[in-house]
């Protein structure tokens, strides 16, 4: 492909459809806010505008920044806890039958029991090192669809590549390392995706669980202390960094996702008709 | 041919599924070494099964496979109607496959990958993935892959039935002269009169409900068989001959 064909692809995929109708919602909405407030006179301690919203970002960054690199460091840890262990669980769950009837229902409870129900519990348990507790409580949010994307991926291997190794004589290992785990890749990265965004929310939910008996510093604390002390402007900037993570954290393991299978998978292919 | 001894027989072989399907009754087969038979009927007869239990995917509920030499029982190579290509590796990681499992050094598997892509015609294609490939290229890498292992039995369950009719007569085509050439003996599944007629040195015509051998025609042309051969007289009177049988086949 020559440089400039490159350059004018790069230049349409911002100009996309995809892209430019979301943004001008976006704006709109944001203009409509901005508006409403200002022609309502609305205080701020009920509904600031945006504009206000970013002021106070920038002027409470000093505080909001460090706070929101803990949570981070919470949803990364914990995300990539859930993204091994929902591998190797995987892995173990389809070497038999019986060990994925016997346990993957519990992997099921530990999904549906609401993490706010037992964080303060994990917390209390931990209560030598908040950090890791809440660390544990992203992990129990963040695993559940990795195991269950990787477990599917690792079932779904075509029938014939199937029957080939068999009849090449393929040992269990080869089996699980040549076919079954490059067959699961798609899955596996589907699952990552979706964790991505759980771990941030598992992080911030378990922070506002321990609360003011938590480690006094993530972004959700500041969130919670914002609120309590009626900082409706900070509030909304500190929510403001927690959402665009949450997005930066779905952009990155997309184009992880894409470039991992640009080559081969429908999903990460550009079909031109 | 038919006299020297049979490379692989099969003395009244039933298949009954689980679920009950009689897919194949009281089978009777010898292919001697070097020949090319095909297999040929209605979908649904059991012909994929044949193949599946020679292959040793599968066993016969009863009646049994004999061997000349059980030694060669693994000595054998499958090409499905689907390609079956791994879509994460290149043609040249697909070829090799079968090598990689056998433990070879990745140099030789190299070497003797790129001898059997060059022999399919897709020199130059090494490094593409599956999905860059019509559905012809897909199935030469699958009988490149087929061909590395050097087996001394070829099993072809219908590999050209999802192509187009001018991309079949090549494969076809390419397909006698590699047989030729490297004396395999080959057991190939079609639903295609021509096609059968076209390859084979026999064509076992089979029945379905219960799947079963219901005869066989031999095909007494020479070889190479060019392209004149499928407008011949000759190839005619063949094709009608064995569409008679599968009617009378079907009626039974
Ligand atoms: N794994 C299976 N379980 C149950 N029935 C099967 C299975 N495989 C094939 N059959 C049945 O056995 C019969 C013969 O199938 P098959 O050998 O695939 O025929 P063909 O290849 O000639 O189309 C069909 O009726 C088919 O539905
Ligand atoms: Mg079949």
């Amino acid at each position: 492909m020559n440089p400039l064909k490159t350059l004018r692809s790069r230049y349409q995929s911002w100009l996309s459809p995809e892209v430019l109708a979301p943004m001008i919602v976006g704006l709109l909405s944001l203009t409509a806010w901005e508006l409403l407030v200002r022609i309502t006179g609305l205080p701020p301690f009920l509904l600031p505008g945006p504009l206000l919203v970013l002021q106070t970002l920038i002027t409470e960054w000093g505080s909001l920044w460090p706070a929101l690199l803990i949570t981070l460091k919470i949803t990364v840890i914990a995300f990539l806890l859930a993204a091994t262990s929902g591998l190797l669980i995987a892995v173990l769950f389809v070497q038999s039958r019986w060990i994925e009837r016997s346990f993957f229902p519990y992997a099921v409870i530990l999904q549906t029991t609401p993490i706010v129900a037992i964080a303060p519990l994990i917390i209390m348990w931990l209560r030598n090192n908040t950090f890791a507790a809440l660390v544990v409580c992203a992990w129990i949010v963040a695993f559940f669809p990795i195991i269950s994307n990787t477990t599917l991926g690792l079932h779904s291997v075509d029938h014939h590549l199937n029957n080939l190794f068999q009849l090449y004589g393929a040992s269990r290992w080869q089996t699980l390392i040549y076919l079954r785990l490059p067959s699961a890749l798609p899955y596996f990265l589907g699952g990552l995706k979706i964790s991505g965004g759980l771990s941030l929310i598992g992080a911030v939910v378990a922070e506002f669980v321990a609360g003011t008996g938590g480690a006094r510093s993530g972004i959700a604390y500041q969130i919670l202390m914002s609120s309590y002390n009626l900082q409706i402007p900070r509030m909304f900037a500190a929510l403001l960094l927690t959402t665009l993570s949450g997005v930066g954290i779905f952009v990155g393991l997309t184009a992880l996702s894409n470039a991992l299978l640009k080559h081969w998978h429908d999903s990460a292919i550009r079909h031109e008709n | 041919m038919a006299d020297s001894a049979p490379l692989l027989q099969l003395h009244q072989v039933s298949k009954v599924y689980r679920n009950g399907t009689v897919a194949l009754q009281d089978a009777n087969l010898a292919i001697a070494p070097g020949e090319f038979v095909s297999l040929l009927g209605a979908s649904g007869c059991g012909k994929s099964t044949v193949l599946r239990m020679i292959a040793g995917l599968g066993r016969p509920s009863t009646g049994s496979l004999w061997w000349d030499d059980p030694s060669h029982q693994g000595d054998l190579a499958f090409v499905f109607q689907e390609a079956a290509l791994m879509p994460w590796a290149t043609v040249l990681d697909n070829v090799g496959l079968p090598l990689k499992l056998k433990g070879y050094p990745p140099r030789q598997i190299r070497a003797i990958a790129q001898e059997a892509i060059a022999l399919v015609g897709l020199q130059g294609s090494e490094l593409t993935y599956p999905r860059q490939l019509s559905g012809g290229m897909r199935m030469r890498v699958s009988i490149a892959r087929a061909l590395i292992t050097d087996p001394r039995l070829m099993l072809m369950d219908e590999p050209f039935g999802a192509l187009d009719e001018m991309t079949r007569s090549r494969l076809n085509a390419d397909l006698l002269q590699l047989w030729r050439e490297k004396q395999w003996t080959v057991l190939f599944v079609t639903h295609n009169i021509y096609e059968a007629v076209y390859l084979s040195q026999r064509v076992v015509i089979m029945a379905p409900q219960p799947g079963r051998i219901h005869g066989e025609i031999t095909i007494d042309a020479p070889y190479p068989r060019l392209e004149p051969f499928r407008t011949s007289p000759e190839f005619s009177q063949y094709c009608r001959a064995i569409a008679e049988q599968l009617a009378i086949a079907d009626a039974i």
